[in-house]
Order: C-alpha cells, then structure tokens, then sequence
C-alpha cells in the first residue's frame, strides 16, 4: 500500500520540528480525544458493575446503611437459581420475548416487503408507522393502560365491536390468562416498526441484476423470493431480532406502567422483579447477585446469538 | 428509470401494498389519535360509555394539567367572580385554582436534563469517533466493543450501585447526575453513529490542510466538523429522544428537583382516581414535539434507528 503524502511528509521532518508544526502528536490527541469518554464509561458503567460484584456475596441492604455487611459467599446465588418464583418470572420474560419477536419479525418483514413495492408516498406511510416507537414507552404504555379498560376502554370497546362479545366481560389486565397478551400486544403495536425499517434497509441492499439473472433463468416470482429475497435478508432480520431480543430482555418502562407486573406476577418480568427486589425489598445484595445472573444471561445469549450471525453473513 | 424493468413491481400490486400499508398505519394511529382526542374531553366524556369520537371539546385537561385546585364554599365562590377563562372552567366544579401544578417544571427538567446530556453526548462522542476513525488506538475493536456491550446492561442493574454512588457524592436527584448519567447510556450510540459518518468523509480533505500548516486541532474543527454537521445532527436527535423518552432511571433515581416528566405524568390524580383527560394533555405536550420532529427529519432517521449498523 502506498503511504499518504502526510506520512511521508511526516517522517521526512525531523521530531521537534514536526510537533511545533503540528501541536500536539497524533497519539496525544488521540487520547485526549478518546479519554473522557472511556473515563466516563468506567465511571457510570464499569465502575458501578464491579461494585454490583462485590455486593452480590454480601448481605447489604440499601435502606439500613449502617447495618454491619456480611459476606455470604455464593448464597444469594444458590437462593436465586433454586428460587421457583423466578422460574416462574423467566417463564413470563420467555412468553413474552418468543411472541414479541415472532409477531414483529412477521408483521414488519411483511410490511417492509409492501413498502418496498415503492408505491406512492410510500415514505410518509413509513414515517407515520414509525411514530410509536420513537415515543415514551413509560407515557404511553400508561395511557394503554385507559385504552384496555373494560366498559370504557377503546381496545374493549373495538373487539367488542367486531365480535359481539360484552365490552366488560374481559379485563385485558386484570384476568392471568389475558395480561400476557396485552403487553404482547402493546410492545408488538410499538416495536415492529423497528423491525420493519431493518428489514427495509435488507431489501434495499438486494441489487436488481440479481432478480433480472433470475427473471432471464425463468425462475417464478415464488422461487425468487424464497431463494433471493429472504436468504439476501436474513442478516438484516437476525439483527433486528438481536436487537429486539436485548431489549425485551430489559424491558421494564412499558410494563411497569400497563401492569405493574399483575395480576398476580403473571407479567413480573425479570426486570421488574429485579426492581421489586433492589428498591421495594431493598435485599441489595441478593437483587445484586440477581442483577449479575440477568447480565450474564443476555450477554452469553447475545455472543452465541452474534456467532450465528456472522455464519449466516459469511454465506 | 426505464420503462420496463422487471424488476419494478406492476400497477395492480403496487396500488394493493399501498393499501396494506396505509391501512395498517391508519390502525397503529388509533391509539395515538385517542390519547390528543382524550385531551380536550371532559372527564364524564372520557369515560363514557360507548368510547365517544364526537363531543363538545374543552380545555379542562389542560387547565387541570397545570394547576392545583381546591374546593371552595358557596359564599367565597360568589363574593369572588371568575375573572379568567380558565378560572371559569375551574368554577364548573365549585372549585377555585390554587396553583400552578408541578408539571411546568417537569417539562423544563426534561428539556434541561435532555438537552444538557446531548450536547455532553454529542461532543465527547464526536471527539472519540474521530480519533477511533483516524487514530491507530491499541485495542480499538475491542474498545468499541466495550462502548457497545454497556448498553446491554439491564438499567435496573446499574441503577443499584448508581443509587449507592449517588447517594455518597450527593447526585441523587440532581440535574447533574442526571445528565451524566443519560450521557453514559448515550454515548455508546453516539460513538458508533458518528464513527460511521465520519468513516464516510475521505481523509484527503485533512491530509492537505496539514500539509497546509494547519495543526491536527485545526484540521479536525476547521474540516472534518463542518462536513459531519448532518451526521452529528441526527446522532444529536437520537440522543435527545432517547433522553426524553428514559423511564427506568427517572423514576428510580429522581423524586422531585430532577424528576423528569415521564415519571411524573401517570401519577397525574384528578377527583377519584386518574384525571385520564389532564394525563392525556400531559402525555400530547410531551409526545407531540417528538412526533413533529421524526416527520420533519424522516430522511436522516434510519441510521440512528438501526445504531449505525444499516447505512443507506
């Protein structure tokens, strides 16, 4: 590779010459550039993870700060993973991750694939399908909460209108079998825009000499689609799973506000549980251990997830 | 574009996606639409029965939204005639307006903490994407990695050491630990966002103001800066919405002088319950610069949406 006029120009001048020239070296700048955002990082990221650490085998409890702490070694561990009630939470996050993501992988690949048929003013279409998500989970998921209603509710009012059922015989939250779906729905309404724009970008990546070979080679519009559009797509649309698989993981603002976790703790996802536990409870070191457990979980997943990731692109 | 391609879809299926796709626009808007509509009904029309789309519109949601009421005896309500058009609406309901509520200051904490925390966002970020596009940094990828994973941490996880730390430096429920503490959620988006813009200006430009005396400082704000104004742009309007919009941390670690408006708009309480017309004018306030804003700035959205990862 030929070197850049500035790297020859650079070591042809001798070094004290080249730093009045040029101020600071490049490698100070460089750090200086790049320091307080690393500083900032290990401040409020780092740092406060290594003291979760620490905390997760001891017994210290937030609200009695002058109580003596106690190491208990892996104990807050051992209770978590032999706890039922927080299989029972993983049980309710899985529920809600598995639907979430098949219904916004469903929903907005195929809205992608229709925008991308570049009918007119398609653009401002997807702009106002995006407006959900790009609002305030925490806001909107609590005027959700009036639309869900039973008598006076919308969402009631409307089903009850297509199917003839009485608008307050069901409660979307308050009955254990319905909670689960209203959050299902609430994130799927709000979400698969995200989903979709991803899957837009894949499908606007797919050059068109592909489908005019395939066109030339006799292939029907059926066989393209299965055999360029969705593997040319893939990628795209294991990133938006990845994407949203992280982030449902951690979903708290838009539950806590729909459900609050109830009825019962059939919607308690881990997240809010984890809540209940560190600030409600205040069993700091054990919703630390819990905290860890949590963190470990979604970056183990998220790594094996990226590996099949990178396969899928190579091919 | 030519004439006939085969690749351009026909007329019929053109005018069917079309459809599809309105239709389903048309359905995600109904929520929205509810939530503006609720905010100009009366309470009793708010939740009546059936769901009422035509009604007389008034001002009560937001008259309540911003203030304090108290209920008043007969005999003061008629010694002291309504002098405004809000204390009249107020006078329905043999009350009389107290005070300002403490969604003002709310909103401005939101925009003070919003604001505050892109601008800190944007400007350590700009700083580090460039020197990681234009610096060999040992250990870059893994660096960048680092950046990335920390926003996978579920924020109820570090809101508990956070809660501690703050507690001890005396941040809780400041302005400023607020805004440091959505700066370090923002940054790792920042960084990859502008990383990927400024990847994309070729470093020719620079080369030759170096050469042309200028120092490393001078090229970076005299050069690259201007010609990343769009990419700086929208990673700022990412960062801001997603300061806005933050939930987890606001209700945990604010409760009054920071508190942002998130937490505080669903603890909106009217007479018995809820004032779902006060809650609905308070969410529209606060949706609706966001709304105005993805519209009117639809072209750069993508990138950011998609953390750098989708160029189009």
């Amino acid at each position: 590779m030929t070197q850049a006029p500035i790297t020859r120009a650079a070591e042809a001048t001798p070094l004290p010459v080249a730093r009045k020239i040029r101020g600071l070296s490049d490698r100070a700048i460089a750090w200086i550039f790049v320091g307080p955002t690393i500083f900032l990082l290990l401040a409020i990221n780092i740092f406060p993870l290594i003291w979760t650490i620490n905390l997760s085998f001891t017994n210290f409890r937030a609200n009695r700060p002058n109580r003596e702490v106690e190491y208990v070694g892996l104990r807050n561990y051992e209770r978590i993973l032999t706890d039922t009630d927080i299989w029972l939470n993983m049980q309710a996050t899985a529920h809600f991750l598995f639907w979430t993501i098949l219904l916004q992988v469903l929903i907005g690949f195929t809205l992608a694939y229709l925008i991308n048929k570049k009918f007119k003013g398609n653009d401002l279409w997807t702009t106002i399908i995006v407006l959900p998500m790009m609002l305030s989970p925490a806001v909107v998921g609590n005027f959700w909460k009036f639309l869900y209603q039973p008598q006076i509710g919308l969402f009631n009012y409307i089903v009850a209108f297509f199917t003839g059922k009485d608008p307050s015989s069901f409660e979307m939250l308050g009955q254990v079998n319905l909670a689960p779906w209203s959050i299902v729905i609430v994130d799927t309404w709000m979400w698969t825009p995200f989903v979709m724009l991803i899957c837009l970008a894949g499908l606007r990546s797919i050059p068109d000499y592909i489908y005019e070979a395939a066109e030339i080679d006799r292939a029907s519009k059926w066989r393209q689609f299965w055999t360029i559009t969705v593997p040319m797509v893939m990628p795209f649309l294991m990133l938006a799973v990845l994407f949203r698989g992280i982030e449902n993981f951690k979903m708290f603002d838009l539950v806590v506000q729909l459900t609050g976790g109830g009825p019962g703790s059939t919607t308690e996802l881990t997240s809010i549980n984890l809540k209940r536990e560190a600030f409600e409870k205040w069993r700091t070191g054990y919703a630390s251990a819990y905290a860890i457990i949590l963190f470990v979980t979604v970056f183990g997943l998220a790594s094996i997830y990226v590996k099949a990731l990178n396969k899928v692109k190579e091919r | 574009m030519s004439s006939f391609s085969v690749t351009e879809p026909n007329a019929r299926s053109k005018w069917v996606a079309g459809s599809l796709v309105i239709l389903y626009a048309l359905i995600t808007m109904v929520p929205l639409a509810w939530i503006m509509l609720t905010g100009f009904k009366s309470p009793a029309d708010a939740i009546s029965y059936p769901p009422k789309v035509i009604f007389d519109p008034t001002l009560e949601g937001y008259v309540n939204l911003f203030t304090t009421r108290t209920r008043q005896t007969d005999d003061f309500l008629a010694a002291n005639p309504p002098e405004t058009w809000y204390e009249e609406i107020v006078r329905q309901y043999d009350m009389v307006i107290a005070g300002p509520s403490k969604f003002g200051e709310r909103f401005l904490n939101s925009v003070i903490i919003g604001f505050g925390s892109t601008f800190l966002s944007v400007f350590l970020g700009t700083l580090a994407a460039y020197a990681f596009s234009r610096f060999k940094i040992p250990l870059a990828d893994d660096l960048l990695f680092f950046i990335l994973s920390t926003r996978m941490m579920p924020p109820i996880a570090v809101a508990i050491p956070i809660f501690l730390m703050y507690r001890q430096l005396g941040l809780s429920d400041t302005h400023l630990g607020m805004i440091l503490l959505y700066t370090a959620v923002n940054i790792s988006l920042a960084v990859w966002l502008l990383k990927s813009f400024i990847d994309g200006i070729p470093t020719e430009y620079e080369e030759a103001a170096l050469i042309d005396g200028y120092t490393r400082f001078q090229a970076f704000y005299k050069v690259v800066l201007p010609q990343a104004a769009t990419g700086i742009a929208s990673t700022a309007i990412f960062c801001l919405i997603f300061a806005w919009n933050e939930y987890a941390f606001a209700v945990l670690l604010t409760s009054g002088t920071a508190q942002t408006a998130p937490p505080f708009i669903p603890t909106i309480i009217g007479v018995g319950g809820l004032d779902w017309p006060a809650v609905a004018a308070g969410a529209t306030i606060f949706l609706l610069p966001v709304m105005i804003f993805t519209v009117a700035l639809r072209k750069h959205l993508l990138r950011g949406i998609t953390f750098g990862a989708v160029r189009k």
